[in-house]
């Protein structure tokens, strides 16, 4: 299927939990995994009488992702009722902001591309229903059981203008936006855990026309992955639909992972009406100067400086400076293993981190902070190799064990007596020794042309490092070893 | 007589028990609550015990606080922890709430003895108390009239001395028009001097708790003890209000007060009760103030910009009542047909009706021409208000066009039930204050109340003012 001589158009709207100690009207503990309804109160649960009351913090956490991304946060912004009946919302509206949300305009720069968010807005998360029997399904249940400790848990809207154009855009857009947001602490921003959930709208139109086709939007995409192959589907099928003269349906439709297609939702005649008005439970809220001034000083070093800074101090390549940023924690690891360096270079010490730490945590899943590994432990393993200890490949194995254990490097490769011998004295000892030993093959070498000195060159070396377990040090031995055959040439 | 003013200050000093005082209350329910049924459920036993413990307290030198002893009946739309609270709707059949509200926690801690939960329409709408699931209340002053509503069980509770206090909500007049009913005092604070956290929303933007006494020194004290900050309610105004005691007394000379043309003579006001107006205008020139016509014109569109906005608040506040959590729930074949079935057998016809003109004026394409437009009428009116107060420390108009009706006499004529409240709802939609005060009787020896209008905040003034109506009115 080919999709030339079209272009997309897409827009995503991420919804993001914000990791406040507090829920967003009320003083129930946001945390996951507690038992059913045992995080929640009158107010979360929306009994009549009850009030909302706004979390402070989540007005902070929103103009620090102000100050990263440029939003221009308006003297007052409201929050509105959005009206529709659910089982788990407790009280059949929303508490979300509509016509004036908390921030506008801003833009994150993604490969080089500035991509424009039209507004972040906050809103209150609703509670879980899980159907019970009929295989989860709500038309074969035979009840449902409803879960509020989620309902009240502030969520940030962050809606992006239609300026993503390719499936591989959208996954780098959601990947910034997440380094951002993970960087400036607000959210924990995992889509696999649902604390940051992505919707696209996507259309279609010939290259070189300016109208937007209908737009379809996409829901149900649980990764990264799954958001570029739903947005490819859904190109393709749009594509497909137009050149066979069919019109596209303005519609929500889900992505399946399984069958790798999206389907449409069944739903009801005629468009929602949720009815907005101006929630008269709350005051507008109107972001103090001090308040703005103290988010805008609590922005750290934002994901895009940082892996430029990792690129010009450690001489790392961008694809690596992405991984190390990207990665939770491992930038923090390397830097902290650099600044404890005694021997070596930040390079080694990225190099490893992006090689073999890597590696195995995506082999085991775990994160760099459960690593039995400290940083001053990778720093003195590439002491080790820059003072030549250890030989590289060495190195590999020690390391191997260090991640599975808490032992230091340096207690390893003395528990398997791996230090190199590069004592020049000894070692010279040594190849003499073995040049005594093995006169025959001095003969040989001395007589023979040079494929012949090449093969006994090597049979000499092999004897030396055997008469060292292996220990010597490479490079030393090899020079002693071409000094001494040279002077037996003489 | 302040009787409440006068019982704490009994209590407090060991001249009455708390106990002695219930009792006399609980005797006098017991004799008339059958005829009038103020109350959806009298506290009997609960209350024995609160007035042993301010009796305990007073026995051990500590202080109850300013309502030490005295007996008070809270409308069935306050959160009172463990026990029903109803809005006299069957669909909170069986909930108890798990919290207290904000006033009654107050009135809790000031030594007040809660007596009852009283009866009101529906949700707390209607003007009669006839729109109630538990039948209606009757007025003490003729139980073949209405006491006037929503606040009917608290004004008759008050009125027919089963408590000196009671505490309403009033959201277009459901306090000032029944306490007018019944003979009593009846305040609306400023929008914001007293929490609503734990009030059942009607129209959040609208509703305001206040008390009803039997005098205007009684309603200070109570308005005293429940006004000011409260963190639970974002629309709780920060600043602490001025104590009221202390202005009791002041007189009104050098006060302006206009007369607001516009409710005076406004379409369906009795003479009599345009006469008793006008007597209470005299009344306070004679205690010098002064007295001037006022036109305030957009007052005439408080009902229609309310029956907007009020509307269209409740059909989300009521929304919540879907059967899924708590209360009444009637069950069907999947959850919208649980939802529709329970909403259908637990709300009345009133309340249904308002949450489709709600429904109906927050739609989709209607939003601007309803909903909107009643929100800048609304902006209108809060500033023809703010040119009168320019000119004018507090305003009087009637409190209800009529004096209390008879059972029935409207109650399949909504329209003219609405109009019951032409007078006090322009004030709820400004956010202002007003209350009502006895002031003589018109047809049928039935009494009469006179409304008194002041800025937002400006309780004091309105409290003076007050105070000399009643002086002169008896």
């Amino acid at each position: 299927m080919t999709t030339t001589g079209y272009e997309a158009v897409i827009g995503l709207e991420a919804h993001v939990e914000l990791a406040t100690a507090t829920k967003l009207f009320c003083g129930c503990p946001n945390e996951f995994g507690a038992a059913p309804n045992t995080h929640v109160c009158p107010v979360c649960l929306g009994l009549p009488g009850s009030l909302p009351v706004l979390n402070r913090t989540v007005v902070e956490y929103a103009l620090r992702f102000a100050a990263a991304l440029g939003f221009r946060v308006p003297d007052e912004s409201i929050f509105a009722r959005k009206n529709y009946f659910y089982p788990d919302m407790p009280k059949d509206y929303q508490i979300s902001q509509y016509e004036e949300p908390i921030l506008v305009d801003g833009a994150i720069d993604v490969d080089g591309v500035r991509i424009g968010i039209e507004r972040a807005h906050l809103e209150e998360d609703t509670g879980k229903t899980t159907h019970m029997g009929g295989g989860g399904r709500i038309h074969e249940a035979d009840y449902s059981l409803v879960d509020y400790n989620r309902a009240g848990v502030p969520l940030m809207e962050i809606v992006s203008r239609p300026d993503i154009r390719t499936a591989e855009q959208a996954r780098a857009y959601v990947s910034e936006l997440r380094g951002v947001l993970k960087a400036l602490g607000v959210s924990d921003v995992k889509m696999e855990e649902g604390s940051m959930r992505v919707d696209a709208n996507v259309s279609v139109r010939p290259v070189g026309t300016e109208a937007f086709g209908t737009k379809v939007e996409i829901k149900n995409m649980n990764s990264l992955r799954s958001l570029g192959r739903a947005i490819d589907f859904e190109i393709e099928r749009q594509v497909a639909a137009l050149e066979a003269g069919e019109r596209i349906v303005q519609e929500t439709r889900h992505w399946d992972e399984a069958d790798g297609r999206t389907h449409g939702m069944r739903t009801k005649e005629g468009s929602s009406d949720y009815r907005y008005f101006p929630e008269p439970d709350l005051v507008p809220v109107a972001p103090s100067d001090a308040m703005r001034a103290a988010a805008a000083a609590s922005v750290p070093e934002l994901p895009a400086a940082r892996r430029a800074r990792l690129a010009a101090d450690w001489g790392v390549s961008d694809a690596d400076a992405r991984v190390l940023v990207d990665v939770d924690g491992l930038a923090d690891f390397a830097a902290a293993a650099v600044a404890t360096l005694a021997g070596g270079t930040a390079r080694d010490v990225a190099n490893w981190c992006t090689g073999d730490v890597m590696a195995y945590l995506n082999e085991t899943g775990l994160s760099v902070e459960v690593l039995p590994l400290a940083p001053d432990g990778l720093a003195e393993l590439v002491g080790l190799v820059a003072a030549g200890t250890i030989s590289r490949n060495q190195a590999k194995d020690v390391l191997a064990e260090c991640l599975r254990t808490p032992k230091r490097p340096a207690q390893v490769v003395q528990e398997r007596g791996l230090e190199q011998v590069s004592d020049a004295g000894a070692l010279a000892a040594v190849v003499d020794e073995v040049l005594a030993a093995n006169a025959d093959a001095v003969a040989e070498y001395r007589s023979g042309d040079d494929k012949a000195r090449k093969k006994k060159r090597g049979f000499l070396m092999g004897e030396c490092m055997k008469a060292l377990q292996g220990q010597g040090n490479p490079q030393l031995l090899n020079a002693l070893l071409d000094e001494r055959l040279a002077e037996r040439l003489a | 007589m302040s009787a409440a003013t006068e019982i704490a200050a009994a209590v407090r000093a060991g001249r009455r028990t708390a106990r002695d005082v219930l009792e006399e209350h609980l005797a006098r329910i017991d004799a008339r609550e059958s005829e009038v049924h103020a109350f959806n459920l009298v506290l009997a036993d609960e209350a024995r015990v609160a007035a042993d413990a301010v009796d305990a307290a007073v026995a051990a030198g500590a202080d109850p606080g300013p309502l030490a002893g005295v007996p008070i009946a809270l409308k069935d739309n306050l959160c009172t922890r463990g026990v029903p609270t109803t809005c006299s709707s069957r669909i909170l059949a069986g909930w108890r709430p798990p919290y207290d509200a904000t006033v009654v926690l107050r009135v809790v801690a000031a030594g007040g003895v809660v007596v009852g939960k009283t009866n009101l329409d529906e949700f707390a709408m209607g003007s009669s108390t006839e729109n109630s699931a538990f039948g209606p209340t009757r007025n003490p002053r003729d139980v073949s009239r209405v006491p006037g509503g929503s606040s009917g069980g608290s004004a008759a509770a008050v009125a027919a001395g089963f408590a000196p206090l009671a505490l309403g909500s009033d959201t277009g007049g459901s306090i000032r028009q029944p306490a007018a009913l019944c003979g009593t005092v009846g305040v609306k604070p400023t929008y914001g001097a007293v929490s609503r956290y734990g009030l059942v929303a009607f129209a959040s933007s609208l509703d305001q708790i206040g008390p009803f006494a039997g005098s205007v020194a009684d309603a200070a004290l109570l308005l005293d003890v429940i006004a000011g900050p409260d963190p639970l309610d974002s629309t709780s105004s920060p600043r602490v209000p001025a104590a009221l005691g202390p202005v009791l007394g002041a007189g009104v000379a050098g006060l302006r007060v206009g007369l607001i043309d516009e409710l005076v003579d406004a379409e369906g006001v009795e003479p009599e009760v345009r006469d008793a107006v006008g007597r209470a205008a005299a009344a306070l020139e004679a205690a010098g103030a002064t007295v001037e016509r006022v036109s305030v014109p957009s007052v005439v569109y408080g009902i229609s910009a309310y029956y907007l906005i009020a509307p269209a608040e409740a059909s989300s506040n009521l929304a919540r009542y879907d059967g899924v959590r708590y209360g009444l729930r009637v069950d069907g074949d999947d959850v919208a047909t649980m939802n529709a079935r329970t909403r259908d057998a637990g709300f009345g016809p009133e309340v249904k009706r308002r949450i489709m003109l709600g429904t109906y004026a927050l739609s989709a394409g209607y939003y601007d021409a309803y909903y909107g437009k009643a929100q800048r009428v609304r902006t209108l009116i809060t500033r023809d208000f703010a040119r009168a107060y320019e000119r004018f420390d507090a305003l009087l108009s009637p409190t209800s066009p009529t004096v209390a009706f008879p059972l029935g006499a409207k109650a399949d004529d909504p329209l003219a039930m609405y109009l019951s409240d032409v007078c006090t709802i322009p004030t709820n939609l400004a956010g202002h204050a007003a209350a009502s005060v006895p002031f003589g009787t018109g047809r049928d020896g039935l009494p009469v109340g006179v409304q008194v209008l002041v800025d937002a905040e400006q309780e004091p003034t309105m409290f003076r003012v007050m105070q000399v109506l009643e002086e002169q009115a008896s």
